[in-house]
């Protein structure tokens, strides 16, 4: 290989590769999803599920946010944003056409090989189903690897539960469990209603052998993670994906570190033992 | 045929209870059945009895004007629906409604007074375990109150 064609294909961690939104998804009244693709041409960036990427609104500001995307699909990249602050509120507003800067992929994924074999119990709060749909796009194209596949998920309302359609598809399969609550809703629904761990007695796996993911609120993941293991799960077939203040994103910076770790680079997915003793300090 | 004896003991509340406990218990208790919006209790009436739900789903609700009919929350297969039968005054705090059809044990609540006052190793045993189910309630409610889902105050305005 050249000296011109490895620079090429090494790109600076630092700089934003220019991505065009081919198609904008409004989710939720404050969530969108944006389809993108690399304004040069080129292939879409491989990334494993879990990871994320530094999303640049050009003018505005930078921010991390998960891929949440199949990583088998090599001709777009998916991100679903929750509008929250600056950066994100400008990322709602963007359109079709319009550019946005991209690096990475970035961080730990999910460690699906070492699921193999093992039932997964797939836990998302609200928004945290957006870092984890990789995982169940890979955990459903490689089916016969893995024992029983459950999804439970909670979500604020009816109208906040994400991907919603798509839920309701996973719900239609018979190798999926897909279990659903809110936290409140009106007596037209008929679904749960309830904390998202108390569905977890109902998870039809064998906690013995099982592996957990777990994305949401950290108080969420913190009970749930309790809960598990209550249930049965060993604390280290938990995993968990942190969010922090990602800055670099390659741990140059130090805005994410938690503990001993930075989280763009050794997370952001973490096994409950590197980090349960970090869950219940007060951070200021 | 499964005894109802049987099926007393496959439920979580009363796993790991004695024979002659399970004796005890089966003779206040049924196996009934709720079609979908029957209710199993309503807010104000008598607390009689208490369900371990083997079927179904139940919404606990509450109403009153001017929020009309209110969903607190849903109990599910495995369950325990009512403890307003153990403390006075008996009556219900909320009400019960089948949101599919139901297939529950009712266990007669006086029925089972009594037997804990007549056997207060008994008493204990339950008591300990409906505190469990009590306090498993309060917890998952405080969660739910913290509208955890809602927009992250601390990131409200901020950069990202």
């Amino acid at each position: 290989m050249s000296i011109e064609t490895l620079a090429q294909t090494v790109r600076d961690p630092m700089i934003p590769r220019p991505y065009r939104i081919v198609r904008t998804q409004r989710e939720l009244a404050d969530t969108v999803t944006l389809k993108l693709t690399p304004e040069d041409g080129e292939a879409v960036m491989e990334f494993a599920p879990g990871q994320f990427n530094m999303l640049y609104v050009f003018g505005v500001g930078e921010i991390a946010i998960s891929i949440s995307g199949d990583p088998l699909n090599r001709s777009t990249l998916t991100h679903t944003v929750r509008a929250v602050g600056t950066v994100s509120r400008a990322i709602r507003e963007l359109a079709a056409s319009d550019t946005i800067g991209v690096r990475g992929p970035f961080g730990a994924g999910w460690p699906l090989e070492a699921a193999e074999g093992r039932d997964v119990i797939v836990v998302a709060g609200g928004i945290g189903l957006a870092p984890l749909r990789p995982a169940m796009y890979r955990l459903m194209a490689e089916r016969e690897r893995y024992g029983r596949v459950v999804l439970l998920y909670g979500a604020r309302t009816p109208r906040d539960i994400l991907f919603r359609h798509e839920v309701e598809r996973w719900r239609t399969q018979l190798d999926l469990d897909v279990l659903v609550t809110v936290d409140r809703a009106d007596p037209s629904w008929y679904g749960s209603v309830g904390v998202v761990t108390r569905l977890i007695p109902h998870a039809p796996i064998d906690p013995a052998n099982a592996v957990a993911f777990l994305v949401g609120p950290e108080i969420m993941m913190r009970l749930t993670a309790a809960e598990l293991m209550t249930f049965g799960l060993a604390a280290e077939n938990i995993y968990l994906s942190m969010e922090r203040n990602m800055k670099c994103a390659v741990g140059f910076c130090g805005h994410c570190q938690f503990g001993p770790y930075f989280i763009c680079k050794d997370g952001p997915v973490f096994s409950l033992p590197q980090v349960q003793h970090l869950l219940l300090q007060r951070e200021y | 045929m499964t005894s109802l004896r049987h099926i007393l003991a496959a439920q979580s509340i009363f796993a790991g209870l004695s024979d002659a406990e399970l004796e005890t218990l089966t003779g206040c208790a049924r196996n009934v059945r709720f079609a979908r919006d029957d209710y199993l209790l309503r807010e104000g009436d008598e607390a009689t009895t208490f369900y371990v739900l083997r079927e179904g789903r139940v919404a606990l609700e509450t109403h009153g004007a001017p929020h009309g009919q209110l969903l607190i929350e849903t109990i599910e297969a495995g369950d325990v629906l009512g403890w307003s039968w153990l403390f006075p005054p008996y009556r219900w705090h909320f009400s019960g409604r089948a949101m599919e059809p139901v297939f529950a044990l009712a266990l007669d609540g006086a029925c089972l007074r009594g037997k804990c006052e007549a056997d207060h190793d008994l008493g204990y045993e339950l008591m300990r375990r409906f505190a469990s189910v009590i306090i498993e309630r309060l917890q998952t409610t405080r969660v739910q109150l913290l509208d955890l889902y809602g927009a992250p105050r601390a990131v409200q305005g901020g950069a990202r």
